[in-house]
């Protein structure tokens, strides 16, 4: 039983407490709604809405009452505000961290937010059953995902718990910033190019970005097509584990949702390997280290972080192998040409007709358009439009595009390779620590190049994973990257979880929260 | 055939080249990529879900019924089904088009090739098709009633569509107002779309240029959203001549996409779009490739009606036929299962025919009725027509056993035929006493029979009908008439 | 390959985004820096090498899944249209638009 207070709890030890009766639903709940409040400083937070928090708490309790819980019944969470939620039952506009999309009321919630609340209800797709936790609130994040500091918020920047005066990375920054400060157990992120393991590695805490597929992309306000995935943020791998196993499977709305049987993966992260034992939980577990992930250009805390969390993974049984990805750095640019190729597509929906921002008092239909954009999208947004409007037209679609979609399948066939001699890859998550807010703001493609290490993952489509490995310069958080193969988000957690059992980095707490 | 000029199709000396892109409305229940109803006429945006809306983070899922029928049209025209086919996004911003761009397909259409046969003037012709490929259906502008803005219904918007594009085989507008005819008696016969012109179900865009013979191909303008076989018609020609006067005044042809104005009959290029042809095509991330497999293919297949060419060949052969009559019994798929249904209930096939082409015909048309709302069964018809076969009646007393058959698809034909009197005289004794009466009494005419006179004939004849207050069977009165005279 | 400024207004006008004077100069100056970083990717031989634009298929046949023909959607027009700029008698309207 934890000694901590509820605030300080976890999932897993609030999904204790609950089913112990040891505190009701709506009381954790109650207690949550206040500290987001006290914490509004942070910028994490865009909308709450205590009513139907509570209402959502009172129904978790009714379930457990009637032994109808399941293990996350009760237990609170927010969403970053790239998901849909259903503003008649939420109370929760959506708005993308975007001005485009301010006030925006969803008619419907997205999958995984109904997985992870009161299930989905949609026609023929009757599987009412949702994990049935409670929604506190919608998380800022970088305007349509787009960025790596949660500087791009049309709402504000979020700050690092660690150092108020830093970025907390992005495009999950909300997310991360709220769960290390412990404002909620767990949010939802989302992960284009970095964006659950980036903001979870500047800010201590642990996240996942599965498989391509394996979470439902319907309800996710859509940056990047073939490469965003939803994903759990949260204070240890078992939460993580908890969360993605109510939120991943196939959704009969997403044409690109993997077709796989359900999964348990915290019954698979807590599989014992062959030949382990109690002290070498990860006995005979192969970890690549790609030589190009630890180039002269990562900074020397970071390094040194990372190299700690290794060895650490060495004492637990695993043996370290070194591997090569040949076109790490190629991968900044195929990423930069195909998520904003899509982007500028996928943009092309906010046009001031049906929904969202119109401009006031249009001249024209064409004078509505520009202005509406104009007014509606941020300074990076519209640089990513440019970019891919410019990759994609008449003359550049070849040498640009396609070109950039040839080198992606050299690079999953590079990871290919490495898997034929590891069972995960590790290394870094970005090569240095949180930098200080307004640092990079005029340097969008510094800001870039930091993807470096999270880019070829997302790529491939590879499931890739953050946890806490320490603290670098300025008592900031490291976090440690894992890259799995293909589905093999049970082995990540794994290990993570091993790791997590044999030290206590991601127990640390932020001062001041 | 495209290749040889045909001088008689030139105007003013000018070859005329056209290509027709046809977009058909499939005939699903549901749209392309979303489950809302595509029925048409609904109150604007109610048949618009989130999906249509392109609400923030929808997605597309592909309708089975859409990629089937794209399937059936693909093996009637004898094209190569694509066993792989890629669909694409074409960007551009309109307010009828709410994800600001459509999905479509570009570089690999689901169905490649083929063609389409149809007489022209009495000759056999085929035009050749590309390609047929999905796409989805934009919404509604309304430009009336809203005082400076323009209302938008996106209840079309989704609707499935096959675009079904044409070589530029055709020389004439006559020619491709056939074409376009035959394409739509196919699509309706297969079912795949219901052909309802005035309700945007089948459009068609005309592109057309003009050439001195042996020129390369000139120019061409694109002509959109005709809905009708007139305008098809009207626009081409107008165009044609348009264009003629400008070559002739020494002006060149700009591309341009261009509208008919069906109240002036002219065509005018619409308002520049400058860069609207860079659409950007990629593939869909949405949506994997579609893969249609050998056996899919072989099911539908199995499946389909026999094509009415192949019908119509069929009909000539086993009911001995005509080219034009069969043409009409195969003019669409419910009138030809009525033909063979009455055809094998009478046993008389160039009976029913013509009973269908004519009588039948006729009264639906006046009636504003398709086959389908035939108020007389084909048992009914059946039995009226073993009636006049077997001379009960004659076929002026046919018709009006029909008239009453047609307004009580109830009534009995023998109880009609006595209620009103029209049983033809059978007997032969009775009718030779009346021929023996009426040349008795008409030795004039039956001199001028005898000296070489044939209308004496039927005057003889007439007067014999007559006798017999319309009863007699005019084939047996004529022929009892022609022993009796010698 | 270097941007001009007629390449930017043109872009913009294509993903029809106002830009000012000022921004689109900025514009200039970033999409040429960026593309700089680009250039090293036009050097790599891709000969033979099939795109992949949905990443599973780099390890299994990814095929378009299909569903049934059936309407499974009601009216929802108010919901729907409950963010909408400017609606009328159910239908959006916009600045009018002239063929």
């Amino acid at each position: 039983m934890s000694t901590l207070p509820i605030e300080h709890r976890g999932v897993t030890e609030l999904a204790q407490g609950l089913a112990a009766g040891e505190f009701s639903s709506v009381e954790v709940t109650t207690a949550l709604l206040a500290r987001l409040q006290q914490h509004q400083d942070l910028g994490a937070v865009l909308a709450t809405n205590a009513e139907a928090s509570l209402a959502q708490a009172r129904a978790a309790d009714q379930r457990r009452a009637n032994g109808t819980a399941t293990v996350l019944t009760g237990v609170p969470l927010a969403h970053k505000d790239i998901f849909a939620t259903d503003f008649s039952t939420s109370g929760m506009a959506t708005t993308a961290g975007s001005k485009m999309l301010a006030g925006y009321r969803s008619p419907f919630d997205a999958t995984v937010v109904a997985r992870l609340g009161h299930g989905e209800g949609h026609g023929e797709n009757t599987n009412a059953q949702g994990a049935g936790m409670v929604t506190l609130a919608k998380l800022n994040c970088d305007e349509f995902a787009m960025g790596s500091a949660n500087e791009n918020s049309a709402f504000g920047a979020v700050k690092n718990p660690w150092d108020l005066a830093r970025v907390p990375g992005g495009s999950s920054g909300g997310s991360a910033a709220a769960v290390a400060a412990r404002l909620i157990p767990a949010a939802t992120g989302t992960d284009t190019g970095g964006s659950i393991r980036q903001p979870a590695s500047f800010c201590g805490v642990t996240g996942i970005k599965p498989t391509y597929g394996v979470c439902s992309r319907y309800g996710m306000v859509a940056f990047a097509s073939s490469l965003d995935q939803a994903g759990p943020m949260a204070r240890s791998a078992a939460d993580c584990a908890l969360l993605l196993t109510a939120m991943s499977g196939f959704d009969v709305r997403d044409a690109t949702s993997a077709e796989r049987p359900a999964q348990d993966f915290h019954a698979q992260m807590l599989t014992v390997r062959a030949g382990a034992s109690a002290a070498r939980p990860l006995q005979g577990l192969r970890v690549g280290l790609p030589k190009e992930f630890f180039p002269a250009a990562l900074s020397n805390d970071v390094h040194g972080a990372v190299h700690a969390a290794l060895a650490e993974l060495e004492n637990l049984g695993a043996c370290l192998v070194d591997v090569s990805l040949p076109r790490t750095e190629l991968c900044i640019p195929v990423y930069y040409i195909i998520a904003p190729a899509e982007a500028s597509s996928n943009l092309g929906r906010f046009d001031g007709v049906k929904f969202g921002h119109r401009s006031a008092a249009p001249v024209d239909l064409l004078d509505m358009y520009k202005r509406t954009r104009a007014e509606g999208f941020g300074p990076e947004v519209k640089r990513r439009i440019m970019i891919g409007t410019y990759v994609l037209s008449h003359g550049y679609y070849d040498a640009y595009y396609v070109q950039a979609q040839k080198l992606r399948r050299m690079i999953a066939d590079d990871f290919r390779a490495c898997f034929a001699h590891c069972d995960v890859i590790a290394g870094p998550v970005a090569p240095t620590v949180a930098w200080a807010l307004g640092e990079q703001a005029d340097d969008p493609l510094r800001v870039y190049l930091a993807d470096i290490f999270t880019l070829p993952a997302s790529l491939a489509g590879l499931p890739g994973m953050s946890l806490p490995a320490g603290f670098g310069n300025g008592g900031m958080p490291v976090g440690l990257q894992l890259i799995g193969n293909y589905f093999q988000e049970g082995t990540l957690l794994h290990t993570a979880h091993a790791l997590q059992q044999a030290s206590d980095w991601h127990r640390a707490v932020p001062r001041g929260f | 055939m495209s290749g040889i000029p045909n001088p008689s199709t030139f105007i003013r000396g000018f070859e005329v080249v056209i290509g027709l892109e046809t977009h058909a409305q499939l005939s699903t229940l549901s749209k392309i990529f979303s489950g809302a109803s595509t029925h048409f006429g609904a109150a604007p945006n109610t048949q618009a879900c989130a999906i249509d809306l392109a609400l923030p983070g929808t997605l597309p899922v592909m309708n089975r019924g859409a990629v089937e029928r794209a399937i059936r049209l693909g093996l009637a025209v004898g094209a190569k089904v694509a066993p792989l086919s890629i669909f694409a996004r074409k960007n551009y911003f309109y307010p009828d088009l709410p994800k600001g761009y459509q999905i479509s397909q570009y570089e690999t259409p689901v169905v490649q090739g083929g063609r389409i046969p149809f007489v022209l003037n009495g000759q056999p012709r085929s035009v050749r098709l590309t390609r047929a490929h999905l796409e989805e259906d934009a919404g509604k502008s309304l430009h009336e009633d809203f005082a400076g803005q323009t209302g938008i219904d996106l209840n079309r918007a989704g609707t499935p569509l096959l675009e079904i594009v044409s070589e530029p085989d055709m020389r004439s507008s006559v020619e491709a107002v056939a074409y376009a005819r035959a394409l739509h008696a196919l699509v309706v016969w297969l079912g795949v779309c219901d052909g309802n012109m005035q309700e945007g179900s089948f459009r068609c865009d005309a592109n057309v240029s003009v050439r001195r013979p042996g020129d390369a191909l000139g120019t061409r303008r694109e002509i959109k959203n005709l809905n009708s076989f007139r305008f098809l018609q009207q626009a081409i020609d107008y165009e044609v001549q348009w264009q003629i006067d400008r070559i002739e005044d020494g002006l060149s042809i700009e591309q341009a996409t261009v509208l008919f104005n069906p109240d002036t009959g002219q065509t005018r290029a619409m308002r520049s779009k400058e860069d609207a042809h860079d659409y950007r095509y990629f593939p869909d991330p949405d949506l994997p490739p579609l893969v249609i497999s050998p056996d899919w293919v072989e099911r539908v297949r199995q499946a389909m009606p026999e094509l009415p060419a192949a019908m119509a060949e069929r009909l000539m052969r086993e009911d001995g036929l005509g080219a034009d009559d069969a043409a009409v019994m195969t003019q669409s798929l419910p009138f030809a299962r009525y033909y063979e249904a009455l055809r094998d209930a009478c046993k008389q096939p160039k009976l029913a025919a013509n009973w269908l082409m004519g009588d039948i015909s006729k009264r639906l048309n006046a009636a504003g009725l398709s086959i389908e709302h035939m108020p007389v069964a084909v048992p009914v018809l059946a039995v009226l027509l073993g009636r006049v076969t077997d001379g009960t009646v004659s076929h002026s007393g046919a018709r009006q056993v029909l008239d009453t058959l047609w307004a009580d698809g109830g009534a009995e034909v023998d109880a009609v035929i006595s209620v009103k009197g029209l049983k033809q005289m059978s007997d032969s004794a009775s009718l030779q006493a009346i021929v023996d009466a009426v040349v008795a009494a008409n030795s004039k005419s039956v001199d001028e029979y005898r000296a070489g006179k044939d209308r004496a004939f039927n005057a003889l004849v007439g007067q014999v009908m007559k006798a017999s207050l319309g009863k007699a069977n005019p084939a047996q009165a004529s022929e009892l008439l022609k022993r009796t005279l010698g | 390959m270097a941007l001009t400024p007629d390449d930017v207004s043109r872009i913009a006008h294509l993903a029809r985004l106002q830009l000012s004077a000022p921004e689109q100069a900025k514009m200039l100056v970033q999409l040429n820096g960026f593309f700089s970083i680009v250039e090293q990717m036009g050097a790599v031989d891709t000969s033979g090498v099939e795109p992949l634009y949905t990443p599973l298929s780099a390890v299994q046949t990814v095929e378009l899944r299909l569903r049934e023909d059936v309407v499974t959607e009601t009216d929802q027009r108010e919901r729907n249209q409950a963010s909408a700029p400017a609606v009328e008698a159910g239908l959006f309207l916009v600045p009018r638009v002239i063929e």
